[in-house]
């Protein structure tokens, strides 16, 4: 199954059959969260509507360290078996992390203002998060700033395991940190249980975002593999050329190249 | 082994002593940040004593990243470092003579001038003596993660300001614990070695980290 798929052909073929569903049932399941999040979820006896932020404020978070165990993921399988999907899945996944990590940021600030009265606090889940930001922004500039795509993957590959390994001791040391400075936390996360019809609502938005993630990494690494596709005929095309150029006869075929660049 | 170790070792002792003399360079900027700080918060001695620790350790970050990128660029420029990959002795050890002597001309200057610089926001003798602690326990670490920073935009052009988005994330901890054992020792409910034995482990751990995964960038560069 994963051998089959691993095949970049036919896992464009079978991606393409597969992300109208899965964006399809990520728009349903979203609008049903949305509906129940807004409609049919209480507010909060304290926390008045401010709590449906949690709604999209919650998944986010989910999914901004989901996509993070995504790239660890992959980068073993680049950096293991040198596999091209995998450095397209570990490239598409980095900006969707980034951006559902951000998402968390900003609702949990929006939140944060009414609640704690204040957009900011340096409390250790929050500055974890923001660290979170800092590394995918590393992530992301690395990307950018090496242009050999089979290079790039294997250096960030690198970077993303050595911040797994670290990602665990900054949180940690994060906790630490806020516990020095502020050790009775006015912080409450939600209250001691989870009433079922916020539970409810919460694992289907939960469910929907987890979803749309799966879309746009597909979506995102389709785009990968066709990007890298005009890379590699827009250089066999360049040594066309230049090769025409060198003997004005058509001399023979195209160089034969295999694997990208 | 032991010999190319010790040979890399002097080479890059020699070069950072005739070519940039860095070590001198990062005090100097070490001496400069610790400067402007009073600058910005105002000369009250007893706000900078309390926060004496803390502006000591960002210069010493600051001062880590200074020379970083150079720490394999250099060597990838003039082709030693396809020299140095060639030869027998694996890369790993190769990064630890590196990063060791770019330790030495850059971390144990610091380490050495940080009583001088305690004086200048007012540290007591114990807070001095708790930096120089911590600054030597703590600056390998930076060195380490750094390096892998290092290796990755090793060729890279434009590698410095990267480079610094890169590991920057990674030296917090280092970073916490160290400002929090030299506060543990100027009075605190923290015992002292609580932080200190902490920050101990992180750099264990960033040297296990930074040798291999630098070792592992420079291999895949080539």
């Amino acid at each position: 199954m994963i051998r089959e798929l691993a095949n970049p052909t036919r896992f464009m073929s079978l991606s393409g059959i597969a992300l109208p569903w899965i964006g399809g049932l990520s728009a349903v399941v979203l609008v049903v969260g949305l509906y129940l999040a807004f409609f049919v979820a209480p507010a909060d006896y304290q926390q008045g509507d401010t709590v449906r932020i949690m709604y999209v404020h919650v998944p986010a978070a989910w999914l901004g360290l989901f996509f993070y165990v995504t790239m660890a993921a992959s980068a073993v399988g680049s950096l293991v078996w040198r596999h091209p999907l995998a450095d397209v899945s570990q490239k598409a996944a980095a900006p969707i992390g980034a951006a559902f990590t951000l998402i968390c940021l900003v609702t949990g600030s929006l939140w944060g203002k009414p609640m704690w009265g204040t957009y900011w606090v340096w409390d250790a889940r929050l500055t974890s998060m923001l660290v979170l930001l800092l590394i995918y922004g590393g992530i992301l500039a690395l990307w950018n700033a090496i242009e050999e795509p089979n290079r790039a993957a294997r250096a960030v590959s690198i970077l993303t395991l050595v911040g797994a390994v670290n990602i665990p001791v900054v949180k940690f040391s994060v906790d630490w940190w806020n516990t020095l400075h502020q050790p009775a936390s006015v912080f409450r996360m939600g209250g001691s249980t989870i009433h079922p019809s916020i539970l409810v609502p919460l694992l289907v938005m939960a469910v929907g975002f987890t979803l749309l993630g799966v879309a746009l990494h597909l979506s995102g690494m389709r785009t990968e593999i066709l990007r890298r596709r005009v890379r590699t005929l827009t250089i066999l095309e360049a040594e066309r050329l230049d090769a025409g150029l060198a003997h004005p006869a058509p001399a023979g075929p195209a160089p034969i190249r295999t694997g990208a660049a | 082994m032991t010999r190319s170790f010790r040979a890399l070792l002097i080479r890059d002792l020699r070069l950072a002593a005739r070519v940039g003399g860095s070590g001198v360079m990062g005090l100097i900027f070490f001496l400069a940040i610790v400067t402007l700080i009073p600058f910005a918060l105002g000369p009250d001695l007893n706000l900078l004593a309390r926060i004496g620790p803390a502006i000591l350790w960002i210069a010493a970050v600051l001062a880590t990243l200074l020379g970083l990128d150079r720490l394999f660029q250099a060597d990838e420029e003039d082709g030693s470092l396809d020299l140095l990959r060639l030869s027998p002795a694996p890369l790993e050890v190769i990064v630890l003579a590196k990063v060791l002597a770019y330790w030495l001309t850059t971390g144990l200057p610091l380490v050495i001038a940080a009583p001088l610089f305690g004086l200048l926001v007012a540290l007591s003798p114990e807070g001095m003596l708790a930096m120089v602690a911590t600054l030597l326990v703590g600056t390998p670490a930076l060195a380490f993660l750094g390096a892998v920073g290092a290796a990755l935009t090793a060729s890279l052009r434009r590698g410095g300001l990267i480079l610094s988005i890169l590991v920057l994330p990674f030296m917090i901890p280092t970073l916490i614990f160290g400002v929090a054992a030299a506060n543990a020792a100027l009075g605190g409910t923290v015992p002292f070695m609580t932080p200190f034995l902490i920050l101990m482990a992180i750099t264990l751990v960033s040297a296990v980290v930074g040798t291999f995964g630098a070792a592992a960038a420079l291999r895949a560069g080539e």
